[in-house]
């Protein structure tokens, strides 16, 4: 079989951030469900996302794909103190809107949202970017992420100063640092191997 | 520089029972995963059609394009390990030389983003380098550079080119993945080499 670039069916261009529910249509193809081994539905580890042509398409390598997958799990639902789930999916949003991954932000602004309680500083982040005034401890975590996801780096002392002046203790500060480096890697797949899509009107 | 040894670790100079030691280990599965993850690019039990040369130079790529320099130096060392010529590491070092930008950069699909679009070069290899690199090669670093540094531009038309070049879809998932989790490697160890070098002050008795 040659190996093909596929064209996705006409669909909707999202041309905002939003915090909507989007599609993902893949670039390439994923595996088909009924092709898939053991090893190929482990790497899943959740079964449900067999319906994901996003995840489907990654289990083209299971191993990576498993390790990515819990790492990212720790990184952002370990309840252990730290930094609040609210504000990990804060620097996921943040990182997701600098670099410009609409479907990203979509989800994890949708989560920073339902954990914050805080929809319109949420949204202000969408649509003003990641130079709006969210208060400072927002401020602090947003400016953060920013600096760690710019090539090269551009995170020094006066980002950790400021997050600490912001009430973060230092496993809070390492899961900002962590949840920003995840997205520069979610990111990178998401907007590299498909592309979002508004879901049709229901 | 092995697959076993913690990477992280090593490259963030984390010594056992130091305070980021302690740190790492209250999210122990994002510490044993991303270690595992660098074992499943770097040292894959079933390598399929990706050699281990291509794994790393890769590797030497990102992290130069980076300014990363010990963790470039550490790619290096592999991808000498794995029998990889001089010509083959001083094409990467040009290409570095080449591609190194500013990111990130890229264009939205035109509509009210398209106030954000932020102009900046799509890297095409060098002649001499390209024949350095071969043809499969030169195609994956183009790649990988709009992935570092423009994301947001990528296009069908960036895959197609892999395909062309000899890359097959499998193959173009794991490269993409080489490369994103090492955005976030090369981030993980920069963040916490900070915090490492800047401890909290400690609190002075009234």
């Amino acid at each position: 079989m040659t190996d093909t670039v596929l064209t996705p069916p006409e669909h909707t261009v999202p041309t905002a951030f939003t915090r909507a529910q989007l599609d993902w249509l893949p670039w390439l193809e994923p595996l088909a469900v009924e092709a898939m081994t053991e090893r190929h539905m482990a790497s899943l580890v959740d079964a449900a996302r067999v319906k994901s042509p996003y995840f489907r398409l990654l289990a083209r390598d299971p191993d990576a794909l498993e390790a990515r997958t819990r790492t990212d799990k720790d990184i952002f639902y370990n309840p252990d103190a730290g930094l609040p789930r609210a504000e990990r999916e804060l620097a996921a949003a943040a990182t997701s809107r600098f670099n410009g991954c609409v479907y990203c932000a979509s989800v994890h602004a949708r989560h920073a949202a339902t954990y914050s309680k805080r929809e319109t500083d949420v949204q202000r982040l969408l649509d003003a970017g990641v130079t709006a005034d969210l208060g400072e401890r927002w401020n602090a975590i947003v400016a953060a992420s920013v600096a760690l996801t710019a090539t090269p780096s551009g995170f020094g002392p006066e980002h950790v100063d400021r997050l600490r002046r912001a009430g973060l203790d230092d496993l809070a500060i390492a899961d900002v640092i962590h949840a920003a480096a995840f997205f520069n890697w979610a990111n990178r797949l998401m907007l590299s191997l498909g592309e979002p899509a508004a879901t049709a009107p229901s | 520089m092995t697959t076993d040894a913690d990477i992280i670790d090593a490259l963030v100079g984390i010594a056992p029972g130091s305070s980021l030691d302690a740190i790492r280990a209250r999210r122990p599965e994002a510490r044993a995963h991303a270690q595992a993850t660098y074992r499943a690019l770097f040292a894959p039990e079933a390598p399929g059609t990706i050699s281990a040369q291509e794994r790393f130079a890769v590797g030497v790529f990102v992290a130069g394009l980076h300014d990363a320099t010990a963790i470039a130096a550490a790619y290096a060392g592999r991808l000498a390990d794995s029998r990889a010529s001089a010509a083959l590491k001083e094409a990467i070092d040009a290409a570095i030389n080449e591609a190194k930008m500013r990111g990130p950069y890229g264009s939205y699909p035109a509509g009210p983003l398209s106030q954000e679009d932020t102009a900046g070069p799509v890297y095409r290899v060098e002649a001499m380098t390209r024949r350095a690199l071969g043809p499969r090669l030169a195609a994956a670093l183009e790649h990988v550079h709009m992935l570092v540094f423009h994301p947001r531009d990528a296009a069908p038309a960036a895959l197609q080119a892999l395909l062309d070049a000899g890359w097959s879809t499998t193959d173009i998932v794991t490269l993409s993945q080489i490369v994103a989790f090492l955005s976030f490697q090369i981030r993980v160890i920069a963040g916490l080499r900070v915090l490492a070098a800047h401890p909290a002050p400690r609190e002075v008795a009234p």
